[in-house]
């Protein structure tokens, strides 16, 4: 016989289970920097930014493929060519309690675009945005801007009320010399809420109770904590002190694999590290041609290029972490085809003879400028290079610096060959090719502002201007290969290899490896 | 007396001085601070615009002029990193440094001046040899392999201690204190070991060798034949008189115990002014690193200060006044 009370007792035990409290989860991770500031205008940097993502959100997101999906916007239309309309989210709460509005919406982009802000770049081409009502406002552009949600997801917002009591409507004033209340204090919309800082020691973040979105994973505390030491960072990975490190040191990966408690992670990066020459001058300034630029011709450049061999460099100075390529974006950016990023062949007797064709037959020398803690492996990797070159005659003085002096350098274009490294922070190829292969804005603008060598060629460029105004995504992909079709075949950089970035957590945990290298708190679980 | 503490505060302003001087000669060369806080996505306009702003477009001179105008009202700038007073950053991260430098002084006075006596009076001892075998190790190696080598054995092996960070803390008005909780104490542990071992194994044997000197004169040979105990012959009259150069070399090195803290802060991740100094050296923050090196060349000074006072104290003969003729 059935006792009566049976259903409702397990109706009860049900209702019970539903209702138990999520068990807290408390992911404490590390890397070698702190966070700068917790304002998100004040500093465009990785970390930093991994960080707003936490506390902040834009109006679009990304999704794990990179294609922007709804955030605090729910649906977007184009009104005309240059106008969007974006309709907000609502029943949004700021960590205050207070409403997510247009209002709020309108400020943020008044204050990314403020001379201050460090995140003008993701406002780029956006001349105003107004308020229609509470729930919906119009983005007016200079032209036709076909990365505008990629560039909006990096566009976060924050309360008006907020800032305005707070005093803190523009990002940065070092002239008043006082302290930014946003670099220490937030009020995001986003899925956690900072609850306590000390610098370079400890940052925790709590999960946001009134967030209108769940996590795919189950982290419910974020501790931060910051070991600049590699040797430390990766034993307190081992001693379980830390779950997660966003960059364990190179050496010991392989030591880190071999750990049943360790798993890891690798993914590619989106940046690509390249090698650039002087096109410009007619004699260039670090190397012993007098009279003439070797770098201008064509032959030498692929000279170079064939004289490299890039699997050698992934095995011996990159332990296996590198993608060798022929592209000068990566296979998660929007643009790249397979065609564009072929390598041409390593062939040291082909180097030879362009060399002798373009009348080296000797070889000359030139000097290579090198950061040495910039990129991973940088100063080995130019090491490696400028061995192959003297193995085809070419005679080249490395000069290596550390990044400050480095970058001070040589965007006064004060060089004649150098190395760099480019990450695709849209995940649109438009984005590189209008630094590194358009040709050098003379105004200082974004066109060729990282085209140091000044490649150029007028039908690239006139390409690149088509694409940035062209909405149609077939044709401004195909214009996008043919850009990196002629720039190949112009031999304009030398492209290496994508960095393999490795991250290491414990057996426990689990993270979805974003190609921008922030760790996504969305899709972390653990066990 | 008050004529020589004048004369000493007269020349450490002239010690501070030279010391921001060269500091700011030398920054010409950390690179541009600029490309670090603007990014690679900036325009020329923008970075012409911030180093405006910032002063950094002047000549050298007048940058250091306005650093030292400033500096004097206590004003030593904003970090071009962090966006913060700089002396609040300072503020922050001094109790820090102080408490991990006050363990190590205490652990090399603790452990370094009984193993020198100890060395000393059983010269011949298998312990003696052993500590002294121990010492040598102690001056040789670099103390970021020390550090490393710790967290091997008593973190990553044993388990025992944790490898990096302070633990938790405890905050009495500004200041925060590690010595008040068992996490903050246990996190003191490794650091303070592998910052007090060097000054531990000079101590030892800077006290060792004075002891022998001393034990040699005539006065500690009257002393044993008056009958006096072991006990009363090396530790009150040979110990007392060894005391006056240990005092002056443990002050000294009290100076580079906190300078040279920034090695064990960096292996430790301890959040002391080391470790600000360091991020701020990577990313030429020359507002923090004129502060930091000011700060330093201010604890020196001080220090050697004190220490010459504390002669008076100590040693009779210095009280006598000069030009009586020896």
């Amino acid at each position: 016989m059935r006792h009566p009370l049976v259903p409702a007792l397990v109706a009860a035990a049900a209702l019970a289970l539903a209702a138990a409290p999520v068990p807290a989860k408390t992911l404490r991770w590390a890397s070698q920097g702190d966070i700068l500031t917790f304002d998100p205008m004040a500093q465009n940097e990785s970390l930093n930014n991994t960080f707003s993502d936490y506390v902040y959100e834009g109006l679009v997101r990304y999704n794990k493929q990179f294609v922007p999906e709804p955030a605090l916007a729910t649906s977007w239309t184009r009104v005309d060519p240059s106008t969007w309309r974006f309709v907000l989210r609502r029943n949004v709460l700021f960590h205050d309690g207070a409403p997510f509005t247009a209002d709020d919406v309108v400020f943020s982009f008044e204050r990314i675009m403020k001379p201050a802000s460090n995140m003008k770049v993701y406002a780029q081409g956006v001349r105003s945005v107004a308020k229609v009502d509470d729930y919906t406002v119009d983005v007016v552009t200079d032209g036709p801007n076909p990365v505008l949600l990629r560039q909006f997801v990096d566009a976060k917002i924050m309360n008006k009320a907020w800032s305005v009591k707070n005093n803190v409507v523009n990002p940065q004033n070092f002239a008043a010399k006082e302290e930014n209340h946003a670099a220490r204090n937030t009020n995001g919309t986003g899925p956690f809420m900072l609850k306590s800082r000390e610098p370079d020691a400890k940052t925790v973040l709590v999960a946001n109770p009134r967030w209108w979105d769940r996590l795919e994973g189950n982290v419910t505390e974020i501790v931060y904590l910051p070991i600049k030491a590699d040797a430390t960072r990766a034993a307190a990975l081992v001693t379980g002190e830390v779950d997660l490190v966003l960059d364990p040191p190179t050496q010991d990966v392989p030591r880190l694999r071999q750990n049943p408690q360790i798993r890891i992670v690798d993914g590619t990066e989106t940046r690509i590290i390249f090698f650039g020459f002087d096109q410009w001058r007619d004699e260039t300034p670090y190397a012993n041609v007098k009279g003439r630029n070797p770098f201008k011709d064509r032959r030498v450049r692929q000279a170079l290029y064939q004289a490299i061999d890039a699997d050698a460099i992934r095995r011996a100075t990159m332990r296996g972490l590198a993608v060798p390529t022929g592209s000068m974006v990566a296979p998660q950016v929007s643009g790249w085809t397979e065609d564009t990023a072929k390598r041409l062949p390593h062939d040291p007797a082909a180097s030879r003879r362009l060399l002798a064709e373009a009348g080296y037959p000797d070889g000359f020398e030139f000097t290579l400028d090198c950061p040495n803690n910039r990129y991973i492996n940088d100063e080995e990797i130019c090491q490696a290079v400028v061995a192959m070159w003297a193995k085809v005659g070419l005679k080249v003085r490395l000069n290596a610096m550390p990044r400050a002096t480095y970058f001070q350098r040589i965007q006064k274009f004060d060089t004649s060959a150098y190395l760099l490294g480019w990450a695709t922070a849209t995940f649109d190829a438009l984005y590189t090719l209008q630094s590194l292969v358009h040709s050098v804005d003379p105004r200082g603008g974004a066109d060729g502002n990282f085209n140091l060598g000044k490649y150029a060629n007028p039908k690239v460029d006139e390409l690149i201007d088509k694409v940035k105004i062209e909405v149609d995504d077939a044709k401004r992909n195909a214009m996008m290969r043919e850009v990196l079709r002629i720039h190949a075949a112009d031999v304009g950089h030398v492209p290496l290899h994508q960095q393999v970035i490795p991250w290491a957590m414990r057996a426990n945990v689990s993270a979805f490896h974003r190609a921008d290298n922030r760790l996504d708190i969305r899709w972390v679980r653990i066990d | 007396m008050l004529a020589f503490v004048l004369r000493r505060v007269l020349q450490t302003f002239a010690v501070l001085g030279v010391v921001a001087l060269i500091a700011f000669a030398l920054f010409n060369y950390t690179g541009d601070p600029i490309a670090f806080m603007l990014g690679q996505d900036a325009t020329l306009e923008d970075r012409t615009r911030l180093r405006a702003e910032l002063g950094l477009d002047q000549p050298f001179y007048v940058q250091f002029g306005h650093f030292v105008g400033n500096a004097v009202q206590g004003d030593f700038g904003v970090s071009l990193r962090q966006g913060r007073k700089v002396s609040t950053l300072l503020r922050e991260r001094l109790p820090a440094t102080l408490e991990l430098s006050l363990a190590a002084a205490l652990i090399a006075l603790v452990v370094g001046i009984p193993a020198g006596v100890y060395t000393a009076l059983r010269r011949h001892g298998a312990v003696a040899h052993a500590l002294l075998a121990a010492s040598l190790v102690g001056v040789s190696l670099p103390t970021f392999l020390i550090g490393i080598l710790l967290i091997l054995v008593f973190a990553v092996q044993l388990g025992w201690l944790p490898s990096f960070g302070r633990g938790d803390t405890v905050a009495l008005g500004w200041w925060t204190t590690g010595f008040l909780t068992t996490s903050g104490l246990k996190s003191l542990i490794l650091p303070s070991i592998t910052l007090a071992l060097f000054q531990t194994t000079l101590i030892m044997r800077l006290v060792r060798a004075e002891m022998l000197e001393v034990l040699r004169t005539d006065y500690i040979r009257f002393a044993r034949a008056r009958g006096l105990t072991d006990r009363a012959v090396h530790f009150g009259h040979a110990l007392r008189n060894t005391l006056v150069p240990v005092i002056t070399i443990t002050g000294l090195q009290l100076g580079s115990i906190i300078a040279f803290a920034i090695i064990t802060e960096t292996v430790f991740q301890w959040p002391g002014m080391g470790l600000l100094f360091i991020q701020a050296v990577t990313f030429a923050d020359i507002p923090v690193m004129a502060a930091y090196l000011c700060f330093i060349a201010a604890v020196f000074v001080t220090i050697n200060l004190i220490v010459d006072l504390l002669y008076y104290a100590v040693d009779p003969r210095l009280r006598v006044e000069r030009g009586t003729g020896h």
